[in-house]
């Protein structure tokens, strides 16, 4: 088992690093290249939606990601420290509120996408975990 | 790659020219175009993504919030897309019909004069 872990400033601009990070690592794991996109999707949508929960309830926390790659599957999970149940990231109007019928977009396309997910709320963050199908021997299969 | 926004109208139509990466960084700026773009009378636009790399929910929800503004003065938000890719985020979340989306900007500006 090989693990990378991440951990960046709860900033918008840090989310495609992260995506490609993540993207990067899952082509090394094995991921086959025909779903690399819909790595790069989910993962980009687990960290806006913990950069959002950051910037709302602890900006000076850092986001947490880890990438496992783990027999057979490439595992990533998404953990912020924010308190609260049900932050995704905000859409506003023009004059500034929140966009309801947006709300838990994210958190549904990463269900869509991911082959494997798991939302874990909790009173000190939420942890996303999503998984796909790897080579069970990375790239060096290939 | 960052996002590049570019707009022109051509008749009735203003179409907006989107090239790079739509996330939550540069979302922002897409809907402070469209939102420029509705408050100076443009109501018909015409977004053309056959440039965008990546579109996340936060750029989807920026175009939806475009087509709500549109809509209030009776205009119309359509979108010119063909990368699978992009289509997949419209086809998971259902906005394959709420949004017209086009194969190439001569088809959607076809498209519009038929409905003038």
């Amino acid at each position: 088992m090989a693990t990378v872990e991440l951990t960046f400033s709860a900033l918008p601009a840090h989310v495609r690093t992260a995506r490609l990070v993540a993207t990067a690592i899952a082509r090394r794991t094995g991921v086959a290249e025909a779903i690399l996109d819909e790595v790069r999707l989910a993962v980009g949508e687990a960290c806006s939606r913990a950069v959002e929960a950051h910037r709302l309830h602890c900006p000076g926390e850092p986001v947490r990601i880890e990438l496992r790659d783990d027999a057979g599957r490439f595992e990533v999970t998404v953990t912020d420290a924010a308190p609260g149940e049900d932050v995704t990231p905000q859409v506003l109007e023009a004059d500034g509120s929140l966009m309801p019928e947006m709300d838990n977009l994210g958190i549904a396309v990463i269900a869509g996408l991911a082959d494997d997910v798991e939302v874990l709320p909790g009173p000190k963050g939420m942890r996303i975990r999503m998984s796909w199908p790897a080579s069970p021997h990375g790239i060096a299969a290939l | 790659m960052d996002l590049k926004l570019d707009h022109h109208s051509e008749d009735n139509l203003t179409i907006v020219d989107v090239e790079g990466e739509i996330d939550v960084y540069t979302a922002p700026r897409l809907r402070e175009l469209l939102i420029d773009l509705v408050n100076k009378g443009n109501f018909h636009l015409l977004v053309n993504m056959e440039k965008v790399d990546f579109l996340d929910s936060t750029g989807l929800g920026v175009l939806v919030g475009g087509l709500k503004r549109v809509r209030a003065h009776d205009g119309s938000l359509e979108l010119v897309c063909t990368q699978e890719r992009i289509l997949k985020i419209f086809r998971i979340t259902g906005l394959t019909k709420v949004f017209g989306i086009y194969a190439s900007v001569e088809e959607a500006k076809e498209a519009h004069g038929r409905d003038k």
